[in-house]
């Protein structure tokens, strides 16, 4: 039991580092097509796609920061999650030895790597208890270059002169993007946290990369913010690499929480085209990934 | 595209412009914080003869080790703008020709790439897999137990390592034209949403 769980979290670890899920593929495919023949913008596509297949064909990762893993595990009530950590932490262990992850985990105080991304919080796992029977593991792989452009904003904002309504989110997420340039790889995928305490918020933004493609938020006044921040994004010019371009970000994605009355935090979470994140289903001893 | 081979002489660094395609052959060294960090304070003799005229990357690679070889499995640019505080030092006290990485780097560096002759290549970033391709051989590497693998300096050997000059000796840089074509669609912006 142990040794098959260890063996399908390895698989699902492999498949997010060396594969993009198809509705990433789909969008970068999209943005290149939109750059004219023979631009530096649409050959930086070429060499991304390209990159991209040779990584699937040699079983390699895409990028060699294969990030922060960070497991999502929906499971039935009362189910003993020790096992499910042990299983993970061996998988982390494996795949890091087979080259499918790079060592990304170092203690802060001794600045020592712990050299298989096993460690104190590593990797993240965070478990929610849910109605139904199987077992959902989502993964993330998130790139540290494209982490340390994610920021928190307090409404009212000085500076930005932003208030707490619509305008005032859109202007953070605006002068975040801006502000990312030639950090993170665009094009960015955009995860946007409104409310909450500072927790929350940043948590509630980084949730949203495992949101696919296209999918809007249910709420329509988020739905339409998604929307208009894409199109506004977009003008910036930033494109792929920094090298101007008219795709700046692939996807807008947000949500909210509860905030407390004398809080108002807006949170961005950038995520790079390399836009690592996979699922994996356990259902009467069958796995399906996605 | 024009070919470069290591060392690469100052006349023809001078010679490039930005927007030029390049394809690198011969020895790069990567190097990220804890590398920098050392070469301004310790500046350690150990990298000159593969610095002198020679390349920085910005890199840390995902590696593997067969018998006593390591080899590159995936080695694509990390974010330069982390090391501008030092990069004008070590292309002035190595003679570094140039430095690949990925979203360009700051006046100090534009300054030293016109003062002592060198230039800012840009690789595509996170495209790992297709760079470590190019990477036909890693020769040494120093600092490995200290820094780990990601930050030890790796002398490689590349053949037709493919970049694209960014930044060059005559004080252009594509990172500043268009983070100031992106500032005008900014601040419009950001007025649009003031008045609405
Ligand atoms: S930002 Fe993403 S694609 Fe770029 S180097 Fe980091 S992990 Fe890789």
């Amino acid at each position: 039991m142990q040794n098959d769980l260890t063996a399908q979290v390895f698989e699902l670890i492999r498949s997010a580092s060396v594969d993009l899920s198809p509705d990433v593929e789909k969008a970068l495919i999209a943005a290149r097509d939109k750059e004219t023949e023979g631009s530096t913008e649409r050959g930086t596509f070429d060499v991304i796609l390209q990159n991209n297949k040779m990584a699937r064909d040699n079983n390699t990762p895409i990028c060699q920061d294969t990030g922060t893993l960070i497991f999502y595990i929906d499971i039935p009530r009362k189910t003993d999650t020790m096992p499910i950590e042990e299983a993970i932490k061996e998988a982390a262990r494996q795949a890091t030895k087979n080259f499918l992850l790079r060592p990304n985990a170092v203690d802060p105080i001794t600045q020592k790597n712990t050299k298989n991304n096993v460690g104190e919080k590593a990797p993240y796992i965070h478990f929610e208890q849910w109605d139904k029977d199987y077992f959902r593991y989502k993964l993330m792989l998130k790139g540290g270059g494209s982490e340390n452009v994610g920021t928190q904003y307090t409404l009212p904002n000085t500076p930005l002169n932003a208030g707490r309504d619509i305008n005032g989110i859109k202007k953070c997420v605006v002068d975040a993007v801006f502000q990312a340039q030639g950090k993170g790889c665009s094009p960015g995928i955009i995860g946007i946290g409104i409310g909450g305490d500072r927790c929350v918020s940043y948590l509630t933004s980084k949730e949203q990369f495992f949101r696919k493609f296209g999918e809007r938020s249910p709420d329509p006044v988020l739905a339409e913010m998604e929307i208009d921040l894409y199109n506004t994004l977009n003008k910036l010019g930033i494109g792929p690499m920094g090298f101007g371009g008219k795709t700046t970000v692939l996807e807008v994605f947000a949500a909210k929480a509860c905030r407390h009355p004398a809080s108002f935090f807006v949170s961005i979470s950038y995520m790079c085209w390399a836009c690592r994140r996979k699922t994996m289903i356990i259902k009467n001893g069958e796995v399906q990934y996605d | 595209m024009i070919k470069l081979t290591t060392p690469i002489s100052e006349e023809v660094i001078r010679n490039l412009k930005v927007g030029d395609i390049c394809a690198i052959t011969g020895i790069i060294v990567t190097a990220r914080d804890a590398g920098h960090k050392l070469m301004v304070e310790e500046r350690p003799g150990f990298l000159d003869e593969y610095l002198n005229g020679g390349v920085i990357y910005h890199c840390g690679p995902v590696v593997k080790k067969e018998g006593e070889k390591w080899s590159f499995v995936a080695a694509g640019p990390t974010t330069s703008a982390r090391e501008e505080p030092y990069q004008a030092k070590v292309i002035e006290s190595y003679t570094v020709r140039g430095v690949i990485g990925k979203g360009g780097m700051g006046e100090k560096t534009l300054e030293a790439c016109k003062n002592y002759g060198a230039v800012y290549f840009h690789a595509v970033g996170g495209c790992g897999t297709l760079l470590a391709k190019s990477v036909i051989e890693v020769i040494t590497v120093f600092k490995l137990e200290e820094f780990g693998a990601p930050e030890a300096f790796w002398v490689c050997k590349a053949v037709d390592f493919p970049v694209i000059v960014t930044m060059d000796s005559h004080g252009k840089s594509i990172h500043a034209d268009v983070k100031k074509a992106s500032n005008e669609v900014y601040t419009k912006i950001m007025t649009e949403l003031s008045a609405k």
